[in-house]
């Protein structure tokens, strides 16, 4: 009776059959996918964790609280109150006073170096930049907080083993013991580190600072942006909305993906060879380094750019086009306005880029040990991450966790900058 | 579109012009799908009027390779409005871009044969489009007011053409267009804000508002109610009617109601021919050629 129905297997049962195997692909596939996302995060979260555990003691330093008495006799000692004289007196003299007449049973030659060596060699200029700011301080005792060498830096926060032996640390007993002394007639502090956001590099950990650095990325930056930018989005604009369609259209889109995706240390080399080598342009300047990084953020502008005026709807230019508007009016008038916050934003994405090499600027000289603040683009000068680099090949345990603390301030910088990006476009997205 | 029918179904079929074997052809063409009509096709009816402000001869539109448009012969008449009917990707839309050279924008297209404004060839190499397409404005498928305010949108033209001296000469006529295309009264306590936060059907009657600021002489509407419903449809009809006293108009529509509600002329388009020309209502009531009677009276298309 039910002969037909019961040959033929109905769909649905076929169907059903089928379901506990694909939804068991499914569920495989969702975990999978769930696993590829926690191992990521916990690399980053690894990464984050490593380098903030580092690097964050950096951002303070160890001062050591001393009543100073700036010596007239020993500063000006002809009292003519002249600057010049005043600058060239021997501070040190001054800075080391308090520390001889806070122990006075260190008499050895030996052990007094010992001494004096907990203060750091920046301590006199210190003492030299209160003066130049007030010289009525000459003759009168203040209680200033002078910095503290790096080793003893290094003691206070606890990375040198006090149990490991004599010869295996860089302070020896007597200079334990005195900083202890110290620290319990509360004459140590940990304060906030400026230097390290103002001063430049130093062969003196307590006095190395990134200032120099991020001048000269910002420079670095300055003129890429001022080069790329408007490079990056007249080539957009031209190759998108101007240029005919044909073989060698074709061929310099081609070659531009290409470019973008050539090391960096090849456009490093380039720019050695011309800009250095056949044009003459400094050594070592943010300009030439500029000039650089404009070359390899083009591409990923160019790139950007053309998307972000291809996603303009063509009903847009049909429209001004419609009421008679020129072509120059309808790119600039329409298209442009709706295409710039992509083109921004793969502005600022190249930018960021730029902001964290390293290689090619290591072939142009920006690699070299600079103390002084660049002035200008001309000036010699380092970058963030080549400061990085620096740092992280010197030996001493305090570079350690500066080096992570510029990490720091570099990951700041670019996650700010990529927020910033992603901002832009979920702000301007949907304008149509 | 039912009045229509019924009318045609009582009218005997003895005008018709088609020879008994052309048209036997013609209904082997359509059952075997749509083929074009052979090379020497002649458009049926009279493709020339009397006053024509835009005339068309022999027009022939390529997309790379394919043509889409087969010696297209077709006059424009003034203060009329003329209707394009066909089904999809018979060229009627690349016809009517054709009117003020819009095709420009799309780089394999190619366009041959004499489309003359008022006697001037707007294929001449030397004429430029723009003070053309002042001229001949156009209002699109599908709605596309720029993103600015409502007041931008109709001033933009007038702007870019310097047609307005002044600030109060704009605001006039921002307020002239938008009152022409029915708008005033539902924007005018709005007109910062922007264009594209209006209805679908508003933002149509912006779009046309748009266009006649510039005070074009030759309006192109390409389907514009198709992305409207039917009360915003009505308006814009009812607009297109009293648009025909000052301006010239041709219109691509899919709606064959619409061809007969606005129109005084009607042109049936098939796989890039012109298959017929006549005036509307001899169009709905009596065609000519099979092929239009088939499509009007809706057994294909």
């Amino acid at each position: 009776m039910n002969k037909p129905e019961n040959a033929r297997v109905r769909t649905i049962d076929k169907v059903k059959a089928s379901l506990e195997k694909r939804y068991a692909r499914e569920r495989r596939f969702r975990r999978l996918g769930l696993a590829a996302i926690v191992l990521g995060l916990s690399f980053v979260l690894m990464l984050f964790v490593d380098i903030t555990s580092k690097g964050y003691m950096a951002f303070v330093q160890t001062h050591i609280e001393l009543e100073v008495y700036f010596d007239p006799v020993v500063i000006d000692p002809d009292g003519t109150g002249d600057m010049d004289a005043i600058a060239r007196a021997d501070y040190r003299k001054i800075a080391r006073q308090p520390l001889r007449e806070l122990f006075p049973e260190v008499t050895s030659r030996r052990d007094k170096r010992a001494l004096y060596s907990i203060l750091s060699t920046g301590a006199p200029y210190r003492l030299l930049e209160m003066v130049r700011e007030d010289p009525g301080l000459i003759g009168t005792r203040q209680t200033v907080e002078l910095i503290a060498d790096d080793d003893i830096d290094m003691l206070v926060k606890g990375h040198i083993d006090r149990h490991a032996a004599a010869e295996d640390r860089r302070v020896n007993d007597s200079m334990i013991a005195w900083v202890d002394r110290l620290d319990a007639d509360s004459l140590i502090s940990l304060n906030f580190n400026t230097g390290f956001f103002t001063n430049g590099d130093s062969r003196e950990p307590e006095l190395a600072g990134i200032g120099g650095a991020a001048a000269g990325s910002f420079y670095t930056l300055l003129v890429t942006l001022a080069l790329s930018f408007p490079i990056g989005v007249a080539a957009a604009l031209y190759l998108e909305e101007f240029a005919p369609k044909n073989r060698w259209t074709d061929l310099i889109e081609v070659n531009i993906n290409n470019l973008a995706a050539v090391p960096s240390i090849v456009f490093g080399l380039l720019g050695l060879a011309m800009f250095i080598n056949l044009f003459g342009l400094p050594r070592s300047a943010p300009l030439v380094g500029g000039l650089v990084l404009t070359l390899m953020t083009l591409p990923t502008i160019i790139i950007a750019g053309r998307a972000a005026l291809k996603s303009v709807p063509p009903s847009i230019r049909e429209a001004a086009l419609g009421v008679g508007a020129s072509k120059m009016q309808t790119v600039f008038q329409h298209v442009v306005p709706l295409a710039m916050p992509g083109m921004l934003t793969g502005t600022i994405i190249g930018m960021a880029q730029a902001l964290g090499e390293t290689a090619p600027l290591l072939m142009i000289g920006m690699v070299a040990f600079i103390v002084d603040m660049p002035g200008g683009p001309l000036d010699p000068s380092t970058v963030l991450p080549v400061q990085v680099y620096l740092w992280a090949d010197s030996p001493e345990r305090a570079f350690v966790e500066r080096t992570s603390a510029a990490i720091m301030v570099l990951l700041a910088f670019l996650i700010a900058m990529n927020t910033f990006a992603v901002v832009m476009r979920r702000r301007f997205e949907r304008r149509w | 579109m039912i009045a229509v029918s019924d009318e045609k179904k009582q009218m005997p079929n003895t005008q018709t012009v088609i020879a008994d074997n052309e048209l036997s052809d013609q209904v082997v063409l359509l059952h075997g799908g749509a083929k074009p009509l052979d090379g020497g096709f002649q458009t049926v009816g009279d493709v020339r009027v009397a006053d024509p402000r835009m005339s068309c001869t022999g027009v022939n539109v390529y997309y790379g390779d394919k043509q889409a448009i087969k010696d297209v012969s077709l006059d424009v008449g003034k203060n009329q409005v003329v209707a394009m009917i066909g089904p999809s990707g018979c060229g009627k839309s690349t016809f009517l871009r054709c009117l003020n050279r819009m095709n420009d924008t799309i780089d394999i297209c190619r366009v041959t044969g004499e489309i003359k404004l008022d006697d001037q060839d707007i294929y001449d190499r030397n004429l430029d489009v723009v003070p053309l397409r002042a001229q001949v404005g156009m209002v699109f498928q599908k709605p596309n007011p720029f993103p600015k305010s409502i007041y931008d949108n109709v001033a933009y033209g007038p702007r870019i053409h310097g047609l307005v001296a002044s600030r109060t000469e704009l605001d006039e006529v921002v307020e002239n267009s938008l009152t022409k295309a029915g708008l005033w009264d539902e924007v005018k306590d709005r007109l910062d804000q922007p264009g594209t936060g209006l209805s679908a059907g508003q933002q149509q009657r912006l779009c046309i508002a748009r266009t006649i600021a510039v005070e074009p002489e030759v309006i192109l509407m390409d389907e514009p109610c198709s992305a409207l419903d039917p009360i915003a449809t009505a308006k814009v009809e009812e607009l297109i009617d009293e648009l025909r006293e000052n301006y010239t108009i041709a219109i691509v529509t899919h709606s064959m109601q619409q061809a007969a509600r606005v129109s005084q002329r009607t042109a049936y388009f098939h796989l890039g021919n012109l298959v017929e020309v006549g005036t509307t209502t001899q169009m709905f009531t009596n065609p000519q050629h099979k092929l239009t009677e088939d499509y009007i009276t809706g057994r294909f298309g």
